[in-house]
């Protein structure tokens, strides 16, 4: 009874549910197999801060959103077209985020009076029997219910069939936008290989869904998505953690030295460990530290000994690493901090993003402490960003800061990955014994201001290092007025002088110059890029540049900016690149933020800038 | 000092100067940390070390400030953190020869954390807690092993704190080497410091430093040659506990209840003394135990001195080192492209 699909340009689902519903997975499942089609897209998963919250409850909506088309996409979108609802919870929550005409599908066993009221509906509404739902498309489906009669005859439990649910569902999505089942399939084969009763489970749950989108009468629409028109290549789906892992290892097997990991968990940056632990046949060496400071003390003394010494952590572990990346600076050893950026201050929102540690990662520690501070844009971009942060570390012998946040660490997005030998070659020596044996000048410096690496184990090099202030060049302690000011100086000038090592800063979009220059970092590289896409196309003078390097600035940034009335700076805080560019430049930059936890949607940020234009 | 090794590497025979670097030793004239400095030259020099695979970690403190009098590696760190830095240098190079340099406040204060941890997990490593029961460097404050009632410039009054037992602390953390020296008994020093060197494993020594600016004196009672003999066990291996300045005392295990036993009386001989066996975790418990202060009590137990415990137990990198060996040699060298491109490919265009 298939009718003709329509076709779509693109589409905004939200998959909502309890926590134990596991629409994070079909979520994931459903975008790979978007992927697949050739679509463009990014998505955005939006987890509870605790495990199990209790079931049905507004605080245990887990969320996963994806947008995908077949037009460039940057954002995983404001509104979204279709929510799936699998509890009254789910529903209350994010009603009011499906477009007007949107279609809602929900799970109608999710609606008992018992979650109606965990919901904190009104005693008497039922929002599937009132005008809750007017002027959306509706579908009710009995999940529960059918998922645990098409599993029929097994030998599982009633909360066992029930896990089902979320394949059910998935089924019937993928029905709805054209797909086969092979993909997934697949994957259940692979992922339950040795559960056969659980894996039998699953496919039958996976194939009701899909079947009652082709019988039920109200669902017969289907839809299309035609291929995006991506550059042509190889492609994978990417999350922004993933992404850091691989350009870690990348970065170490190109330098030609082991990678030590070390690290204490906190969200969102775990996946890191858990990614780098899993390539053990790369040689790579993780160790979970029993907080996060032994854990950048740990990587500093394997920096020491001669290995790519890295640690990762969220903004309240950063505060702990303070005082160890002081010392790393006054070492001038080559060390990466990894800092995926949640909600702060404190606990703050544990689970939501925020780029909330510009200003820790610039002056965060005590004295005169300058480190160099490199940032990701987006998921796929945290590959090149994690190498960068590793060549300047090894290169220039200092410690590096390497931002991201929960946006990209968990978002995914289809990327043309490179082949390893595409990607530049990075070098490293360690010192060796050149003249005579012992008489060794750990201070000496290169033409970058480096000084040499020079590790225990190597003969004629002997010599101390430490936190007290140095003399240059002997490296002993030296408590000398002039030299203090020198040492800052020079720490700081080596620093500044990384511009001369780094790309000139480019225009991501738009013009070049005129009216309005959307200078960004991070994650909200999609929202610039989506925004700026649109004026320029109204004819509006309107330009992005983002930036990947915080610190130092890329030696043309200044000279761009002043190309353009205004600077405007959107952030995921309070405004704190602001501060820093308003500081440097004397320049009178705009401040646009956002502080909820979410990324900054694209009609607020077009209407903010339309704003500007106009009154041009 | 200038030459190391021949060219084939080995080692010319080095004295404990050439261990000296040329910098000028701060400490205070009359600071036990001068006696500790001398012996680990000297012992390294017996040892036939090789300055440049020696390496010397420490925190912050009077004591941590070792590293610079050693012509060796050496990172004088943050407060505390040593064990952390030595860890992450022991597995990116396990044949380092490494050495913690530590304090009282350093090791089992601010760095108490680290401490348990580094024991825990037995990183084959020397650990050297300089004990002068006070905080030196920041000028005489009371520390985690001052005794109760102290009074400090911040406890005018007296402290309220309860003082910490380094050596019942370490085996708590299942340390598989424990042992306790003193500044002032040189060859017991480096009796002590060899034998930790030759263990594979965590080797934890306590060494009692007097601190003579801030509490002076500390351990008198357990150094000076009119009350050591009284006061004082050291702990030979097999050999029964007997103690006093004519060996005429001795201790007894009265079930779990050691007892301090005079031989002379005629109650009981050397045959009836507990003898010492350091490889039982039991019986180091209780000597962990033997903790009174024999100014306060007359009829203090003896201090022990000595190697209280050890065992064998794989250390941490070499285990880190077996597994990533094991997995290269299960799933082969990785290879990157695979890697890059992960599980599930497409092709556009
Ligand atoms: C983070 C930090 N807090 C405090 C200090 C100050 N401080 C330096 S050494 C020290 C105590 C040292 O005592 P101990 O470890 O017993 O060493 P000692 O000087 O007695 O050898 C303190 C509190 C510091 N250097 N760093
Ligand atoms: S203050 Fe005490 S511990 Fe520190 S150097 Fe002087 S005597 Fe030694
Ligand atoms: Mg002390």
């Amino acid at each position: 009874m298939a009718t003709q699909a329509q076709e779509k340009k693109s589409v905004i689902i939200k998959f909502a549910g309890d926590s134990g519903d596991g629409m994070q997975l079909t979520g994931g499942l459903f975008t790979d197999d978007t992927a697949f089609t050739g679509s463009d897209l990014s998505t955005f998963p939006d987890f509870p801060a605790e495990i199990r919250a209790p079931i049905g409850t507004l605080a245990g909506v887990s969320g996963f959103q994806l947008h995908f088309g077949s037009q460039r996409i940057f954002t995983p979108g404001d509104r979204f077209d279709v929510l799936v609802a699998m509890n009254a919870a789910a529903l209350k929550s994010n009603l009011k985020m499906v477009k007007k005409g949107g279609t809602v599908i929900l799970s109608e066993d999710g609606f008992d009076s018992k979650n109606l009221r965990l919901a904190k509906y009104e005693e008497t509404q039922n929002p599937l029997e009132d005008d809750t739902l007017e002027g959306y498309e509706v579908l009710k489906i009995q999940v529960t219910k059918m998922t645990r009669e098409s599993i029929g005859e097994s030998p599982l439990g009633t909360k066992e069939r029930d896990r089902c649910k979320n394949m059910f569902v998935l089924g019937f999505l993928l029905w709805r936008y054209s797909r086969s089942l092979d993909t997934t399939l697949k994957f259940l084969n692979a992922k339950f290989k040795s559960k056969p009763d659980i894996l039998d489970a699953n496919i039958k749950a996976l194939q009701a869904g899909y079947n009652l989108a082709d019988t039920m009468e109200l669902a017969s629409d289907r839809y299309t998505v035609a291929p995006a028109e991506l550059e042509k290549g190889s492609y994978r789906s990417i999350n922004g953690n993933d992404a850091i892992v691989l350009g870690l290892i990348v970065a170490s097997k190109k330098l030609g030295i082991p990678l030590f990991y070390g690290s204490y968990p906190i969200t969102p940056a775990s996946s890191i460990l858990h990614g780098l632990s899993k390539h053990k046949n790369f040689g790579v060496r993780t160790f979970q530290a029993e907080d996060e400071i032994a854990a950048v003390a740990s990587a500093i003394g394997a920096s020491y000994g001669g290995n790519l010494g890295v640690t990762g952590t969220s903004g309240p572990g950063l505060a702990l690493k303070g005082e160890a990346m002081g010392l790393a600076v006054m070492l001038e050893m080559p060390l990466v901090v990894i800092d995926v950026q949640r909600g702060g201050p404190s606990t703050g929102l544990p689970t939501k993003t925020e780029q909330s540690d510009l200003l820790q990662a610039m002056y965060g520690r005590n004295g005169e402490c300058p480190l160099p501070i490199v940032s990701c844009s987006r998921p796929s971009d945290c590959f090149e960003a994690a190498m960068e942060a590793c060549r300047i570390a090894v290169q220039h012998m200092t410690p590096v800061l390497l931002l991201s946040d929960g946006y990209i660490a968990n978002g995914a997005e289809p990327w043309r990955y490179p082949k390893a030998s595409d990607m530049p070659e990075m070098k490293v020596e360690f010192a060796k014994q050149n003249g005579e044996a012992n008489q060794f000048m750990p201070y000496q410096r290169d033409e970058k201001l480096a000084r040499p690496w020079a590790i225990p184990g190597t003969p004629g090099l002997l010599h101390r290092i430490g936190g007290i202030e140095k003399e240059d060049v002997t490296g002993n302690i030296s408590y000398d007025a002039a030299n203090h000011e020198h040492m800052v100086k020079t720490r700081e000038r080596k620093v500044e002088l990384i511009a001369n090592y780094i790309p000139e800063q480019k225009i991501e979009s738009g013009h070049e110059s005129g009216d309005v220059l959307l200078l960004g970092w991070g994650s909200t590289y999609g929202v610039c890029e989506s925004v700026t896409h649109i004026l320029t196309e109204m004819g509006h003078k309107v330009g992005h540049a983002h930036l990947r390097y915080l610190r130092p600035f890329p030696a043309n940034l200044e000279a761009m900016m002043r190309g353009f009335k205004t600077v405007v700076i959107p952030e995921i805080n309070n405004g704190q690149l602001v501060k820093i560019i308003r500081d440097k430049f004397l320049l009178p930059a705009v401040p646009f933020n956002k502080i909820q936890g979410t990324p900054i949607a694209h009609e607020e940020l077009f209407e903010f800038i339309l704003n500007l234009v106009d009154k041009g | 000092m200038a030459i190391e090794s021949n060219p084939s590497g080995i080692p010319y025979t080095l004295k404990a100067k050439d261990f000296a670097t040329d910098q000028d030793v701060r400490w205070c004239p009359g600071c036990g940390d001068y006696s500790i400095l001398k012996q680990v030259q000297t012992t390294l020099a017996d040892l036939g070390k090789l300055p440049h695979e020696t390496v010397f970690v420490s925190g912050i403190g009077c004591s941590s400030r070792f590293p610079y009098y050693m012509e060796t590696y050496g990172m004088h760190s943050i407060h505390g953190r040593a064990p952390a830095f030595a860890s992450g240098l022991k597995i990116a190079n396990p044949n380092l020869s490494v050495w913690v340099i530590t304090g009282d406040g350093d090791a089992l204060s601010i760095g108490g954390n680290h401490f348990m941890h580094l024991l825990r997990r037995n990183f084959d490593l020397n650990f050297l807690l300089f004990n002068n029961q006070i905080y030196g460097l920041t000028k005489g404050q009371y520390s985690p092993t001052s005794e109760e009632h102290k009074k400090t410039p911040s406890t005018p009054f007296g402290s309220i704190d309860h003082p910490v037992n380094p050596i019942a602390l370490a085996l708590g953390c299942d340390a598989t080497f424990v042992a306790r020296t003193m500044d002032r008994d040189p060859k017991h020093m480096k009796d002590m410091l060899q034998q930790a060197d030759a263990h594979r494993g965590t080797s934890f020594i306590e060494l009692y430093q007097n601190c003579n600016i801030f509490n002076d004196g500390a351990f008198e009672v357990f150094t000076e040659k009119d009350s050591k003999p009284d006061t004082t066990l050291i702990l030979e291996q097999g050999k029964p506990l007997v103690f006093g300045k004519e060996g005429e005392k001795g201790v007894r295990l009265d079930g779990f209840t050691p007892q301090v036993v005079d031989l002379n009386t005629g109650g009981f001989t050397k045959d009836d003394l507990w003898v010492h066996d350091n490889t039982d975790h039991v019986k180091a418990g209780i000597l962990a135990r033997f903790f009174d202060n024999p100014s306060a009590n007359p009829d203090a137990l003896p201090r022990p001195f000595g190697v209280f415990y050890r065992t064998e137990r794989p250390s941490y990198e070499a285990q880190l080192h077996e597994q990533l060996d094991a997995i290269k040699g299960s799933m082969g060298e990785g290879d990157l492209d695979k890697l890059i491109a992960g599980s599930s490919t497409w092709q556009i265009g």
